[in-house]
């Protein structure tokens, strides 16, 4: 019982992560056929967003100071504002481009963000203590949970509520989707191209933030490379859950994240190391089984 | 003043020329078939219009102004309302999502109420299912639902690419009274593509032939088909 509650949690709180990062892959995919793999950068850069530019071993904190209720809504408009002028700069160029062109141009600006990041801070991992009380386990049901890990649970339940509401409540949100499925219809119907595009590119980056904020709570460093791994998951996540559907992302978000979890757990320990080609081999497997992932987009079939 | 007028243009794609420099004018209140075989251009010139593709040459005007090269969204927004080939509904969409979408940019806002409730009255069909996704309809009931959204933008013109396509006679019929009654009561614009020129004539309205991107032959709807003219311009033309 007890190590069940703890293989929950940790899936949950893995997945939560993979969640949130596969969704903004996908909002960005379905808007505009892009898969943007800059996207873990925006990650780094948000968290690094919070110290003073510095090559020293230790972090000098600038607006990681700030209070929570400033520091949270700062360090989101900060990625939002990064994947908006991404798009206004890079993206927007290539808007009829063909996916290919796109995807070369995502990785070109990742390595832009990723070495500016390098110049201004090196490329030394840093600590930073930030709510690090929230990492400290507490005892429940004989479970040991870090109360983050509860945080992250509920922040992302919280999120995918609210983009949920958005879209499906708000004109923009109905725009969205439209865009989503057929976005050359959309626009026959007065529906502004760069500015759904533009929305699509705020709210994924706010996405990259909130994940930003929860990985440094939770490891306590900053890396220039630390979104790298979240967004391959992420990416991974979309095309299970079938590319450019959104449930299906945030779906075979928490599969990779549960199938890590219990990988870890249920495998002979000398074959642990190898956790993770039993997972991608369990994705291999999936996407024989179905090709087109969970949930087939209608705009996908169409389009791609 | 023409409410719509294409003057002279050409598109193409790639090596292929889909459109030379073509001319039509739509006035206000009448109705223009676009008909001609297959390959004709008919489609491109009402994606040019639309801005869907650019034309390489000529001029188009809408509702006073110059569109030729503008974004699909801006010519939507003077009122060039566009129903594509093949009806392009947002399956994942729910019909009353599908209608709603084209009211964001209308600033009659109080207005949009009301044409919902007509459209509705319109196609009680719609009305029924209106929270179910437009996917779940039929070929006929989404030709109903694209030309509703059409309406829902509060167009000054609407053009329809082949109402036809795909459907049984009988729902062909239903399509077709269906714009007949609109028009008659709203005093819509039409401009339709229709590959039947039979269609065209019952329907009545001014009628232009395509052929190989160029305008062949133009003349009322009625008059065209009766004559032998037609049929020379449109060889294999037949019945149906």
């Amino acid at each position: 019982m007890t190590a069940l509650l703890q293989v929950l949690f940790d899936a949950l709180s893995l997945g939560s992560l993979y969640a949130l990062g596969a969704l903004g892959i996908a909002l960005i995919f379905g808007v505009m056929r892009l898969v943007n793999f800059a996207h873990g950068d925006y990650i780094a850069f948000c968290v690094f967003a919070m110290l003073w530019p510095s090559i020293d071993a230790a972090a000098i904190v600038f607006a990681g100071n700030l209070p929570t209720i400033i520091l949270v809504p700062f360090i989101l408009a900060v990625g939002a504002g990064l994947s908006v002028l991404s798009e206004i700069v890079v993206f927007r160029r290539f808007r009829n481009a063909n996916p290919a062109t796109m995807m070369i141009a995502s990785f070109a600006l990742g390595f832009v963000i990723k070495y500016f990041l390098l110049m201004l801070y090196s490329s030394r991992p840093k600590s930073i203590d930030l709510w690090s009380n929230l990492t400290q386990q507490i005892e429940f049901f004989g479970a040991r949970i870090p109360p983050l890990q509860v945080i992250t649970i509920v922040v992302t339940i919280v999120i995918l509520i609210a983009l949920t509401a958005f879209l499906k409540r708000t004109r923009f949100g109905l725009e969205m989707r439209a865009a989503a499925e057929n976005f050359t219809m959309a626009r026959m119907l007065g529906v502004r191209a760069n500015r759904v595009i533009m929305l699509a590119f705020a709210v994924s980056g706010m996405l990259a933030a909130a994940i930003g904020l929860i990985l440094v709570t939770q490891t306590g460093t900053v890396d220039i490379n630390m979104g790298a791994n979240l967004m391959l998951v992420a990416f991974v996540a979309t095309v299970i859950g079938g590319l450019g559907s959104l449930p299906g992302a945030v779906l075979a978000g928490y599969l990779i994240g549960a199938a890590t979890v219990i990988m870890q757990v249920v495998l002979p320990p000398d074959a642990r190391p190898f956790r993770d080609a039993f997972v991608y081999g369990a994705v291999i497997a999936m996407l024989v089984w179905r090709p087109n992932g969970l949930f087939t987009s209608k705009a996908t079939k169409q389009r791609v | 003043m023409s409410l719509l007028s294409v003057d002279n243009i050409s598109v193409r794609y790639g090596q292929l020329t889909a459109l030379r420099k073509a001319s039509i004018k739509v006035d206000e209140g009448e109705t223009l078939f676009v008909t001609g075989p297959n390959g004709a251009g008919k489609s491109t010139l009402l994606k040019a219009i639309a801005g869907v593709v650019t034309p390489r040459e000529g001029f188009i005007q809408f509702a006073g102004k110059h569109i030729a090269g503008k974004a699909p969204e801006d010519i939507a927004r003077l009122g060039f309302s566009m129903v594509p080939e093949g009806r392009e509904v947002f399956g994942g969409l729910s019909i009353d999502e599908n209608l709603r979408l084209g009211t964001g940019m209308r600033a009659d806002k109080d207005q949009v109420a009301k044409d919902m409730e007509q459209i509705y009255a319109v196609f009680p069909m719609l009305k029924d299912r209106k929270d179910q996704q437009a996917g779940v309809l039929s070929g006929g009931q989404q030709q109903m639902l694209v030309i509703g959204r059409a309406l829902m933008a509060g167009p000054k013109l609407i053009a329809i690419d082949e109402p036809s396509l795909g459907l049984a006679p009988k729902v062909i019929d239903d399509v077709y009274s269906t714009l007949i009654r609109l028009r008659d009561s709203r005093g819509l614009t039409l401009l339709i593509v229709e590959q039947s020129a039979t269609r065209a004539s019952l329907t009545g309205g001014r009628m232009v032939l395509m052929r190989s991107g160029e305008v062949a032959l133009e003349g009322d709807a009625r008059e065209l088909v009766k004559g032998d003219a037609l049929r020379q311009a449109y060889f294999g033309y037949g019945e149906h």
